[in-house]
């Protein structure tokens, strides 16, 4: 496989800008590791590390200069592909009607860095629900062409991640452009001095077209074992596991039972877990207009449902108790979207444990409801 | 296709219905959009009055009288509010059609029974019509229809006209009468133990109120109805028609784009359940 030096990645940055891809990837931003435009590898976390836990998540100091040492973020690639908030058209009086403007979409030619394997799972996730459905949505589409995805095989788990219970990770196995495993090997290991490379897999031939810009060379046996030992000992560390056996079932049958209620005393129905989720798609929309009443606007933006608007029809709320919100959520993650895209929804990242702000665990839900079952 | 623009429509004609509640027939400006939309019963648009938003209304029409869209709508809040404070001549926009539609072919040659209650009329409103306007495909038409008051009953004129049509059963209630009250008194499923149903060839096709619903099919299905001839139109919240916003999961299914109409065997396990 090819490798490429520390210093050779810039100049793999330098060959997608030449290509007018704009770059956005992992930065450090308040406190917090996001994705965000990046100009070159000084604007990624270098050194830094992170500590997630539920409800709990600190950047730290590294002892090395690793590029991608964290899991990841509150932030997911979602929010360039399917947009926060997003006009989706304007309207403007015309004699006796009206005429619709649509929005003008043009492929923003992003390349995402260090997209890790569950959130190329995230990704492929969304995919189905905004491309694959009956109609195609406006705007993922054209956010979604021609992306360029350089992934990154994780070199550590983090406190809430799950991704082998969910058989999403943590080796990136499909959906990348070129796929980075990044290996640190200290003096007394290296011959002379500390070594920092990158082992390249290609996915694609643009992937491949792409890397013959940057000067690289073969990897030894022993760097290619590197490599695997790094996958190898994250899948070692997983923080989390969730017992996937059966789940589909498991929540159907168990549409009553305590857990709902108890996990209800706790839950804040904050929406964070719906926000920082990678996969979750929901949304509402807004009609507004201007003082003069003579030009309207459509917008779309992110919603969660465990908020009251969310199942509103005429004469009340459907799911009007956080019981049944939580429950919605989950099993729509885990059970609903099975029958939906034929995937679960979720790909066992960890976010909504960690920012669950009284950190509510997805995992320790579904195993009460299991170790209890009557 | 961008299939989050609406295109312009006008509003034909307006016709008082009942307290509340009018029908707005709409005809689609573009000559080519109109010539190629087609829909079936049970089927429904989204209506957008400019500025204010956008609601789901189902399509009352006939689908062989082309050129126009009839949508009955009753207040209930700002944008029906909007829509019936609509004149003759104004546009609104129109996307659709959208969502499944009532079983009309399945059921030829089988007595149709319409369950409707409170508002739910509605939606089966263009079975009643399509079944009188080609009555040699089925057998009997009996409709059982239940409101709270006499004064919540729609089409009191139309429910009069079918009375008299032919092979037509019409049975009316209401839970609190008045004294001008002629019809029965009760729930609508009081009505099951009073007319005798073919359980073997009917398929029944209703609309209202969950609960109601969930009273009507328990008591057909104790008399042998199947589970695969009751279809049931749902209701829930809905942003997009398309199957993108989320609002409108019913366990796993999409009542946008899987309904509004779902056969009772599809949904069996989900269906009645508090709060799904």
């Amino acid at each position: 496989m090819p490798i490429l030096d520390r210093n050779s990645l810039d100049l793999l940055f330098d060959a997608l800008k030449r290509r007018g891809f704009n770059l956005v990837g992992p930065t450090l931003h308040d406190g917090a590791i996001v994705y965000d435009a990046l100009a070159s590898t000084a604007d990624l976390p270098v050194g830094w590390t992170d500590e997630q836990e539920g409800g709990r998540y600190r950047v730290k100091k590294r002892a090395d200069e690793a590029l991608f040492g964290y899991a990841v973020g509150p932030r997911s690639w979602k929010k360039f592909l399917f947009q926060p908030v997003q006009r989706l058209w304007q309207a403007r009086r015309e004699g006796e009607g009206f005429r619709i403007i649509p929005e003008e979409e043009k492929p923003p030619k992003w390349a995402f860095i260090g997209v890790r394997s569950c959130e190329l799972h995230a990704i492929a996730i969304q995919d189905k629900v905004f491309i694959s459905g009956p109609a195609p949505d406006s705007s993922y589409p054209t956010q979604r062409k021609d992306l360029f995805i350089i992934a990154v095989n994780c070199g550590q788990a983090g406190g809430t991640c799950f991704c082998v219970s969910m058989n999403t990770g943590p080796k990136a196995t499909a959906g990348y452009d070129l796929v980075l495993t990044e290996v640190l090997e200290p003096a007394r290991l290296a011959i002379g001095a500390d070594r920092h490379y990158f082992v390249v897999e290609v996915g694609t031939d643009r992937g491949a077209e792409v890397l013959r810009d940057v000067p690289h060379t073969e990897a030894t046996e022993q760097e290619n074992a590197a490599a695997e030992r790094v996958v190898e000992k994250t899948a070692s560390q997983m923080g989390r596991t969730l017992d996937t056996t059966d789940i589909k079932n498991l929540l159907y049958r168990n549409f009553e039972h305590p857990r709902w209620d108890e996990v209800a005393t706790r839950c804040l129905t904050c929406a964070n877990c719906t926000m920082v989720c990678p996969t979750c798609f929901c949304s509402t929309v807004e009609d507004v207009t201007d003082l003069t009443g003579e030009h309207a606007e459509r917008w779309r933006k992110w919603d969660s449902c465990f908020t009251m608007d969310f199942s509103y029809i005429h004469g009340g709320t459907v799911r009007s108790s956080v019981k049944s919100r939580y429950r919605q959520w989950m099993t729509h993650k885990l059970a609903t979207w099975i029958d939906q895209f034929g995937t679960s929804g979720c790909v066992g990242c960890g976010r909504c444990i960690t920012w669950c702000p009284v950190g509510i665990d997805i995992t320790e839900e579904v195993r009460a409801i299991r170790e209890t079952e009557k | 296709m961008n299939p989050w623009i609406p295109y312009p429509a006008e509003v034909i004609e307006k016709r008082r219905e009942a307290l509340r509640v009018h029908t707005l027939r709409l005809r689609i400006r573009d000559e080519a959009i109109r010539r190629a939309y087609r829909f079936r019963p049970g089927q429904f648009n989204m209506i957008y009055v400019f500025g204010t938003g956008e609601v789901p209304i189902s399509i009352v029409s006939d689908p062989d009288e082309s050129g126009f869209l009839d949508h009955t709508i009753r207040v209930v809040g700002k944008m029906t509010a909007a829509l019936v404070g609509l004149k003759e001549g104004d546009t609104v926009g129109l996307r659709g059609p959208y969502g499944s539609w009532w079983p009309l072919e399945e059921a030829r040659g089988m007595d149709v029974v319409i369950v409707t209650g409170g508002l739910g009329c509605a939606p089966v409103v263009s079975v009643i019509n399509y079944v009188a306007h080609r009555r040699d495909r089925y057998g009997r038409l009996k409709i059982f229809h239940g409101v709270k008051t006499p004064k919540d009953l729609l089409y009191r004129a139309r429910f009069r006209a079918w009375q008299k049509h032919p092979d037509t059963e019409v049975y009316l209630t209401v839970d609190h009468p008045d004294r001008e009250w002629k019809y029965k008194v009760g729930v609508v499923t009081n009505l099951f133990r009073q007319v005798r149903i073919d359980a073997r060839k009917s398929a029944v096709m209703m609309c209202g109120p969950e609960g109601m619903m969930k009273s009507a099919v328990r008591d057909l299905r104790a008399q042998g109805v199947p589970a695969d001839r009751i279809y049931l139109s749902l209701e829930r919240n809905m942003k997009c028609a398309i199957g993108f916003c989320g609002h409108c999961q019913y366990g796993p299914r999409f009542i946008c784009k899987d309904g509004p109409v779902l056969r009772f065997d599809q949904i069996q396990e989900w269906f009645g359940k508090d709060e799904l």
